[in-house]
């Protein structure tokens, strides 16, 4: 605060005090008044967290009424959330879902973004489009055929591999952003290393990649959020066969078998909702660049 | 260089670096075969045909496509759900998201704090977010109605109720405007200062220093947020089908009398039109002509974000 203060007023040098004074008085005020919208505004992206996770620590009995600071801290209620039959299973399958996919997805999409964004071919604007027209495709536009592609001619219904192997041969999105991304590294450092006698393969792997990493990072982060969050894709491959469900689809069943049970479902919540968020805070730069690179750079 | 190359070295090296190409941009070409091209095909075919999985599919014409438009009861109501929510919930979330990243740039003390809380609710999943919010809003024990109530306002129903499911929606889809912000953020500070300055000189109100100098400068940003603000209401799926299946179990006890759309209709999307014929009726061709007409309107924003901003293409070819 003491900073603002400090600042000389807006008002030209030579004026007289009681100008200064006013100028002074404005830039005070104006502190005041964004600061205190500041904080309305993060009670409104905070409390309903504060509640979710006050909920979660009441009695059963409590739960159901409007009383909700928690009388007894009944930090138990994780315990038997995690005890509920399957929660460790769904864990499970989240995160080869989103492990595996990311890996998949970082893996076969570098090599395509890199040539998007540094070959010249023919069909590569062409080609850029139909990546832009696959990352705004509704998953749901092409689902029934692909749900008689994986179940009647593979039989692979009530597994998460009709999402994981896809994965392997290129998100539009991921390359998308990567491809935006390589296209921020000078040409010349490509150059030098062609002189230096490397192939496109050892470019690509000794001098794209590390100075890629903070895309990459961004990439794998979003493709990591997109398989922990996805319900489509587990509601029409694994919901016959709950051993291989994920968390997303698993906890609206958790709230169906618990459905007075406020605080137990609000536990759940918070075990689904945390990972992402500590994620998140690890990763917090990558994250907020690939954000912005998604559409705005250019 | 290439003028000192025999005409045979210049073929074997063009083909090379063809085989190169190809060699790199293989994984997509298979997965936009198998993944795009294949069922977006198939999906055509599908509906022209009477299938419901077992047995052959049967050539029926535009039967599908009539049954959909004429009879299929949840059609035009998901449709009018989505105009809806394009032109209410994506101008809330666009002048919010606007605000918001407006204050943050303003912001002195604590700003890196202020932003990570505004941004961490974009990231919560959005099965977690929307429980999360269908218990905040329960008319019975939800604390924002305790409030309410407290307050003397008489509190509705939110997602129990047609007239006030959409508008908790959009106040969920508000408490996840941080991707927004982060955008608006970014065009804000790319502002050149001195036309700010300029304008003060010229003794410009701050109302009009933002109506003269900052939307003129933002506004492709604006459109970019308004052109995929559309296109992701097309996809909107979890959030409505979550929200009218957990308040529907408030009502009747149980999770297992679902009626899509709850309550009466208001939380249809087209998206779960094709769950909800290809899923639960079995009738995969009415499931694909949706399909088609889902493809058909996004497919068209998107035409129209990449015509109004070259620069989604072309920000590298600068």
């Amino acid at each position: 605060m003491t900073q603002v203060l400090e600042r000389p007023p807006v008002a030209p040098g030579g004026a007289p005090p009681a100008a200064r004074r006013a100028a002074h008085r404005r830039v005070l005020l104006e502190w005041i008044a964004v600061h205190a919208l500041g904080i309305a505004a993060a009670l409104f992206f905070t409390l309903p967290f504060v509640f979710v996770v006050l909920t979660s620590l009441t009695s059963d009995q409590q739960a159901l009424t409007r009383d909700l600071w928690p009388h007894t801290w009944e930090w138990g209620n994780y315990r038997t959330v995690l005890d509920t039959p399957g929660f460790l299973t769904w864990w499970r399958n989240t995160l080869l879902y989103a492990g595996l996919g990311t890996a998949l997805t970082v893996a076969s999409s570098v090599p395509v973004a890199y040539a998007l964004a540094k070959f010249r071919f023919r069909g590569r604007h062409l080609s850029l489009l139909l990546v832009i027209s696959m990352m705004m495709l509704p998953p749901q536009v092409i689902v029934i055929p692909m749900y008689l592609f994986w179940a009647k001619q593979l039989d692979l219904s009530g597994t998460l591999w009709p999402l994981i192997v896809p994965m392997a041969f290129g998100d539009a999105f991921s390359i998308f952003l990567l491809r935006q991304f390589l296209l921020t590294i000078p040409d010349e450092y490509l150059d030098a290393a062609r002189v230096d006698g490397c192939g496109e393969l050892r470019t690509l792997l000794r001098v794209v990649l590390p100075m890629a990493r903070p895309g990459i990072a961004a990439v794998a982060l979003f493709q990591f959020f997109y398989a922990w969050n996805d319900y489509f894709g587990p509601q029409i491959y694994a919901s016959e066969n709950p051993g291989a469900w994920t968390l997303s689809y698993g906890l609206e069943s958790f709230k169906g078998a618990h459905h007075t049970d406020w605080n137990l479902t609000m536990a759940a919540t918070v075990l689904v909702m945390a990972p992402v968020i500590l994620v998140f805070f690890f990763a917090q730069k990558a994250f907020v660049e690939g954000v912005t690179l998604t559409g705005v750079k250019g | 260089m290439t003028t000192s190359m025999t005409a045979n070295t210049l073929r074997a090296k063009r083909r090379s670096s063809a085989l190169r190409t190809l060699a790199f941009m293989s994984p997509w070409l298979v997965g936009f075969g198998v993944f795009f091209a294949y069922p977006l095909v198939s999906t055509v075919y599908f509906s022209l045909m009477r299938y419901d999985g077992f047995g052959v599919p049967e050539f029926r014409g535009l039967d599908n496509w009539v049954y959909v438009f004429q009879d299929y009861p949840l059609f035009w109501p998901a449709l009018r759900n989505t105009l809806w929510l394009v032109l209410v919930m994506v101008t809330c979330r666009v002048v919010f998201g606007l605000g918001v990243g407006l204050l943050i740039t303003k912001i002195r003390t604590g700003a890196g704090v202020f932003r990570t809380l505004f941004y961490l609710p974009y990231l919560a999943p959005p099965v977690a977010a929307t429980l999360a919010f269908v218990f905040l809003l329960n008319p019975g024990t939800g604390p924002v109605n305790s409030v309410l109530e407290g307050l003397g306002v008489s509190a509705p129903g939110w997602f129990t109720d047609a007239a006030w499911s959409k508008p908790a929606l959009t106040a969920l889809a508000l408490w996840g405007v941080g991707d927004l912000m982060v955008i608006f953020m970014a065009a804000l500070l790319d502002v050149p200062r001195e036309q700010y300055e300029a304008a003060e000189l010229d003794g410009a109100s701050a109302w009009q220093r933002f109506r003269f100098v900052t939307l003129p400068n933002i506004s492709p940003i604006v459109l970019f947020a308004v052109v995929t603000g559309v296109i992701q209401t097309m996809q909107y799926y979890t959030q409505p089908l979550v929200a009218g299946k957990v308040a529907s179990g408030i009502i009747g006890g149980s999770g297992q009398s679902f009626e899509p759309g709850y309550p009466d209709k208001s939380t249809l999307t087209l998206p779960q039109l094709v769950y909800n014929l290809g899923f639960q009726r079995f009738d995969y061709g009415s499931a694909c002509v949706v399909a088609l007409v889902l493809f058909a309107l996004a497919m068209a924003f998107t035409a129209l974000l990449m015509r109004r901003r070259g620069g989604l293409i072309q920000a590298g070819d600068r």
